[in-house]
């Protein structure tokens, strides 16, 4: 199976609270760059895919990882190239110059040049906490999907069998290839995606894999092809225009009670919320 | 003038609550609105009861094969449901959140997800969007001829009738494309509970990874005492805890009830960003230093095994 992960780097979402909302933009100064937490995850589903869990050395098809932004986002892919993909590309531009639907057009004009059997997107990026792109792409494509995916199944047919994270349950899809997943926190848990070629009783560790140290060396000399969003997406401009941001109300601190009874009795006369 | 239609929510032959505040959003953002009922068996009848909004028209899209969601099944519909309008707007739920933007690429349009606000600031319609796990806000103005939104649930009150007829009418459904022949439905497991949903709870007690095992057992209690939902931290799902559905957070329901008990949360950036919208926020952990207690109006540092027994207790003799 050939699959294509899209990726993007993010401010550190770990320390989102620092973040420094200003009038006309968000000033994230201070922190790392780290990939989107969503975006490993839908890599670490593409590795699953793409080999016997038993022997994940060797890879049973192709990773292909894109991200759309400036020279500096080539970390990242470097990244994704040590942790397994086998080829990057980048398109050339400014984060603040893109929305979901310039992105999504970029997108098309890869995935018809790179005819991927299935594209892998996390479900949203933590910055911009949009989720958007993956939804977009397939309706562009006429592709079907399976969003907030949590588990994934290639059956012996080709076909992929996805559980949905929904509201009020799982909702499971039988999806026929080519297709757009996007991925939910739970696809990267021992027992979520196997591969036709991984046994069902394969255990996965919990979470997403690491690059080994002679991987980071060889993933510099992997490709990494650079494209212009122009080409990609020509005539289309970002249609969303932030022009205002502020901080969210601060929420005064509260009190500790030193016990049960007293909590009720605050909850009760001071809060009225029973 | 803008014309919006609402997508309401249609399960199993009944509205959703969902879609009330997806018609307020309508209301604040446009000069008129419409709404699109679509479903399986039902539907027509289920759309009747959305009549006293003040919707120009009620559309409705009934069909055997649209009894279960699927966005390729209900996309081309909606699609063309959409012609004439300016706006079309959904609830965040899990469905508007899969269908708004597939129906946003083929309008060419472009999309504000999760909007906490809608308002007009001269000729612009601007939305104001949560980002960066709500730690900040921005406006934003969508260049497109044809916008779509979806509106955070929390933030926008259910609509309340406002009286009036709306007339009702049959949209065909139109047939799917392409897509539709490769996505199959396979099933819906919903997880059936007498409890309230916890995005339209009043009261949420929610836990931690803190209670391990006995997640269920020490927080039903205290949930039925209260007629609470019960919700939980990521790392109380990912642990296998509870369920996926019941995550509160960035990535898992939003929520705003009137009284929210965080019980063994730590406080994590990610579930804040998912419940400090709630009005009365207590917190019980035993570590006095945990994040949750800076947010919290009520803190109580004590072992939440003896804690919440107690309090239950409590609860019961102050109900009487």
């Amino acid at each position: 199976m050939k699959i294509l992960v899209a990726i993007k780097r993010v401010a550190d979402p770990d320390n989102a609270n620092k973040v420094k909302p200003t009038a006309d933009k968000v000033d994230t100064t201070g922190l790392e760059w780290k990939p989107n937490p969503f975006d490993e995850y839908a890599l670490e589903t593409a590795l699953r895919l793409t080999e016997n869990g038993k022997n994940n050395k060797v890879r049973q098809g192709e990773v292909v990882v894109v991200t759309i932004g400036n020279k500096d986002t080539e970390t990242q892919l470097r990244s994704a190239l040590a942790t397994g993909a086998d080829r990057a590309i980048r398109v050339e531009a400014e984060d603040t110059d893109l929305d979901g639907r310039l992105v999504a057009a970029a997108l098309k004009s890869v995935v018809d040049a790179e005819k991927p059997d299935l594209v892998l997107l996390g479900k949203q990026v933590v910055d911009g906490d949009s989720n958007s792109v993956g939804q977009m792409l397939a309706q562009l494509l006429d592709y079907p999907m399976a969003t907030f995916a949590a588990t994934i199944q290639e059956e012996a047919d080709g076909r992929l069998l996805v559980g949905r994270e929904v509201d009020g349950g799982v909702l499971s899809l039988r999806l026929t290839t080519p297709a757009i997943i996007t991925v939910d926190l739970r696809v990267v848990a021992p027992t979520s995606v196997y591969s036709k070629h991984t046994d069902a009783g394969f255990k996965y560790s919990d979470g997403v894999r690491f690059a080994a140290l002679p991987a980071i060396m060889k993933a510099k000399k992997k490709p990494l092809d650079v494209k212009a969003l122009a080409d990609l997406a020509p005539g289309k401009t970002n249609g969303s225009s932030y022009f205002r941001f502020e901080a969210p109300p601060a929420r005064a601190a509260g009190v500790k009670v030193p016990d049960v009874a007293t909590l009720v009795n605050k909850l009760a006369t001071e809060a009225k919320a029973l | 003038m803008t014309k919006v239609l609402v997508i309401a929510e249609v399960e199993a032959g009944k509205v959703k609550k969902t879609t009330l505040s997806a018609i307020t959003l309508a209301r604040q953002a446009g000069s008129s609105f419409s709404i699109l009922a679509i479903g399986g068996a039902g539907t027509g009848a289920a759309a009747a009861e959305l009549t006293g909004y003040g919707a120009e028209a009620v559309l409705v899209t009934e069909d055997a094969s649209l009894e279960n969601y699927v966005a390729e099944q209900y996309a081309p519909t909606v699609i063309a449901a959409a012609q004439g309008f300016d706006l079309v707007v959904a609830t965040a739920s899990s469905f508007g959140k899969d269908l708004i933007p597939r129906v946003a690429a083929a309008l060419d349009a472009s999309y504000a997800g999760d909007v906490a606000g809608a308002a007009r600031e001269g000729d612009k319609l601007v939305f104001k969007r949560p980002i960066f796990a709500g730690n900040a806000f921005g406006y934003v103005t969508l260049g497109t001829p044809v916008q779509t939104a979806t509106a955070r649930q929390s933030e926008f009150e259910p609509a309340e009738p406002s009286g009036g007829s709306s007339p009702v009418s049959a949209f065909a459904k139109v047939a799917p494309g392409a897509a539709a022949s490769r996505v199959e439905f396979v099933s819906l497991d919903a997880v059936k509970s007498e409890r309230p949903e916890l995005t339209d709870a009043s009261v949420i007690v929610s836990g931690g990874r803190a209670l391990k095992e006995k997640f269920f057992e020490v927080l039903e209690p205290l949930a039925d005492t209260l007629g609470a939902a019960i919700g939980a931290s990521r790392a109380a799902c990912d642990a296998g805890y509870a369920p996926g559905d019941f995550q509160v957070g960035q990535t898992g329901k939003i929520v705003a009830p009137k009284l929210y008990f965080a019980i063994g949360i730590s406080g994590a950036i990610q579930h804040i960003a998912g419940m400090k919208s709630s009005k009365t926020i207590v917190a019980i952990n035993k570590d006095p230093d945990a994040p949750i207690f800076q947010l919290a109006d009520y803190g109580l540092v004590a072992d939440l095994f003896t804690a919440v027994p107690e309090l239950v207790s409590a609860l019961k003799a102050h109900r009487g």
